[in-house]
């Protein structure tokens, strides 16, 4: 995934896919017989099959999936980030990520889990437009012409996602 | 400082952590097994092909094991060749600690591990699972990655990780024998939530310990996972170190929390005030009382998985199943081959063939839905597995609920959910 237009500082732009549900694991986001697959275009085709089979067609490149509490949970596959991105997300902004499945999104340089509070989640509809300033941690709803907050990336993984994961990260242990 | 704290410090040259630090570490052990080994292959490729890394060696390969369970026995063409792609790479990179099915000791990751005690107290462990969380009950700091961080450790040696707050749960009092480590961490899911210790350590202790075997630790803390926690952990005792003594000669340096150091909630419970618990569909933390259940007709019984298919797991089950028969398909899969053979020599898979149950090859199979029996629409089944969610043993439509071996083999004999005082004479 290039990650330049965040490094320029730039906002990026997509439309919402919402799932208002708390707990979205990843057995529903890539069931468990998909494991075996490596192909990042072929776990395309089955992200979110748990819970909605027609995701994959719905989505385009650059959008968004907002969604409820602890988004994530369950198994350490990286299979999940990888479906949802190669499928077209750029963010999710949930209430909270589950631990691995926010370390992979960020350190495979996937998409970004971005945290936002109850109360935003629920003023975004399914189908809004939003623009998502990362480096002023602004929301902007494009389709309501609202604005809101999101939480602050820590230090170290503002600096991942700026390199576009882990690996181009140059640490100074 | 704690002992996840004190781990973390010595693994990063600190002298003091405080939670939400973030720091590298410097790992002492890594797993793989076959559906993280096939990802982490899938990212040196990449970083071959697309930032021109010559990946010609790995940091340390004794360090590194590796376990084929999830897809074992192959269950189709792709799972063939991830095995034997994951054969190719440990080959190449010299990494001989390779538990290959059919070739001697191999069985579930999170059971080699303490099986074959390749995790030591003190070290800091990571896995490409998210049960690696299991192996802190052996007194390690011990946590689940993905692929990307999986193979940047390989390279590096170290990771980044963000000190988690400690979260202590004090259980005391003497076990009663109707029940199991499983009732014990079903219940605290159900108090705490799913999320309840989201980014958190979740550690274990009370007068329970002076008697709760090595085996049953490790199920409380294989579902910390289930309540969201980055790792669980079980100060190191004579219980740890005599389990380890039987297994390896290697010497380590365990580590103990401060006296004085901080949790940020702790919680106690009397374990005589705990039912036989049962997790219903579709969360962990979704509990009741076995009996509670009682009515809940059931097609299947299943007793696997590094949840529930240690020795002590089997040894429970099988003294419910002794002289009778079961009611409706149960399965059991002993989690590691040598556990196998422990249990064939003590006479226990005797007793559930005699009880009519079909006793098959250690494997993540059904656990993960993948195949070995997974479950078809509308089937209902009862498992000492740690996870329930929609479609997680099979379809979306089947239904999983999670027990303890002992409430799983009593329900096996009465084919609806049963309390195992229910059944004993
Ligand atoms: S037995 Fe189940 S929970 Fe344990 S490692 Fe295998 S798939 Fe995961």
């Amino acid at each position: 995934m290039n990650n330049n237009n965040r490094s320029n500082g730039k906002s990026i732009r997509g439309r919402v896919h919402k799932y208002d549900s708390d707990n979205i694991d990843t057995d529903v986001i890539i069931p468990g017989p998909y494991l075996k697959i490596h192909d990042h275009k072929e776990l395309a085709k089955h992200a979110m099959e748990g819970i909605d089979p027609t995701f994959p067609e719905k989505v385009s490149q650059g959008d968004f999936l907002v969604a409820g509490n602890n988004f994530g949970c369950g198994s350490s596959r990286e299979h999940a980030p990888i479906a949802l991105s190669q499928a077209g997300i750029k963010a999710i902004l949930a209430q909270s990520f589950a631990r691995i499945f926010y370390r992979n999104a960020v350190d495979g340089g996937y998409l970004l889990p971005i945290e936002i509070d109850k109360s935003t989640v629920k003023k975004i509809s399914d189908g809004d437009e939003l623009e998502i300033d990362i480096m002023k941690n602004k929301i902007t709803n494009i389709t309501k012409n609202e604005h809101y907050l999101m939480k602050p990336f820590p230090e170290l993984i503002a600096k991942i996602v700026e390199a576009g994961g882990l690996i181009n990260y140059k640490p100074d242990y | 400082m704690t002992i996840t704290e004190k781990i973390l410090a010595r693994a990063s040259g600190k002298q003091k952590l405080s939670p939400d630090d973030v720091m590298f570490a410097k790992v002492d052990k890594v797993m793989l097994h076959d559906v993280s080994g096939p990802g982490v292959i899938k990212v040196f490729s990449e970083w071959e092909k697309k930032r021109g890394l010559k990946l010609n060696q790995i940091w340390d390969p004794d360090r590194v094991w590796v376990a084929e369970d999830h897809f074992v026995p192959s269950a189709d063409r792709i799972s063939a060749e991830n095995i034997s792609n994951l054969s190719n790479f440990t080959k190449q990179y010299g990494i001989t600690k390779h538990f290959k099915y059919g070739l001697g000791q191999y069985g579930i990751c999170h059971t080699l591990s303490h099986e074959e005690a390749l995790v030591l107290p003190g070290e800091v462990y990571v896995g490409g699972d998210s049960h690696t969380n299991t192996t802190g009950a052996i007194g390690a700091f011990a946590a689940g990655l993905g692929h990307t961080d999986i193979a940047y450790v390989l390279m590096n040696g170290q990771i980044w990780f963000k000190v988690p707050e400690t979260m202590l749960f004090k259980i005391d009092g003497v076990k009663p024998d109707h029940i199991m480590a499983k009732d014990i961490i079903l219940k605290i899911i159900g108090d705490i939530g799913t999320d309840g210790a989201n980014y958190k350590a979740m550690q274990f202790a009370g007068s329970i310990m002076n008697h709760l075997p090595m085996e049953e630790r490790l199920t409380l803390t294989n579902m910390t996972t289930e309540a969201g926690a980055k790792n669980g952990i079980i100060e190191p005792d004579e219980t740890t170190y005599a389990y380890l003594r039987e297994r390896t000669e290697t010497k380590y340096s365990p580590v103990h929390g401060d006296p004085d150091a901080h949790y940020s909630e702790v919680f106690t419970y009397e374990i005589e005030k705990i039912e036989p618990t049962v997790a219903k569909p579709f969360s962990p933390g979704n509990i009741s009382a076995a009996r509670e259940l009682q009515g809940t007709e059931l097609n299947k019984a299943y007793i696997g998985s590094c949840t529930g298919a240690k020795l002590e797991d089997l040894r429970a089950a099988a003294e419910i199943l002794k002289d009778k028969k079961v009611k409706i398909r149960t399965e059991v899969l002993p989690a590691a081959q040598s556990i196998y053979m422990k249990a064939l020599k003590e006479g226990l898979i005797n007793v559930f063939m005699q009880a009519g149950a079909v006793v098959g090859p250690p494997t993540c199979g059904a656990c993960c839905g993948a195949h070995m029996g997974v479950l078809g629409k509308d089937e209902v089944c009862i498992s000492t597995t740690n996870r329930n969610f929609p479609g997680r043993m099979g379809h979306v439509e089947s239904k999983t609920y999670l027990a303890s071996p002992i409430v799983v083999a009593a329900s096996a004999v009465t084919g609806r959910i049963t309390d195992p005082r229910d059944v004993r004479d």
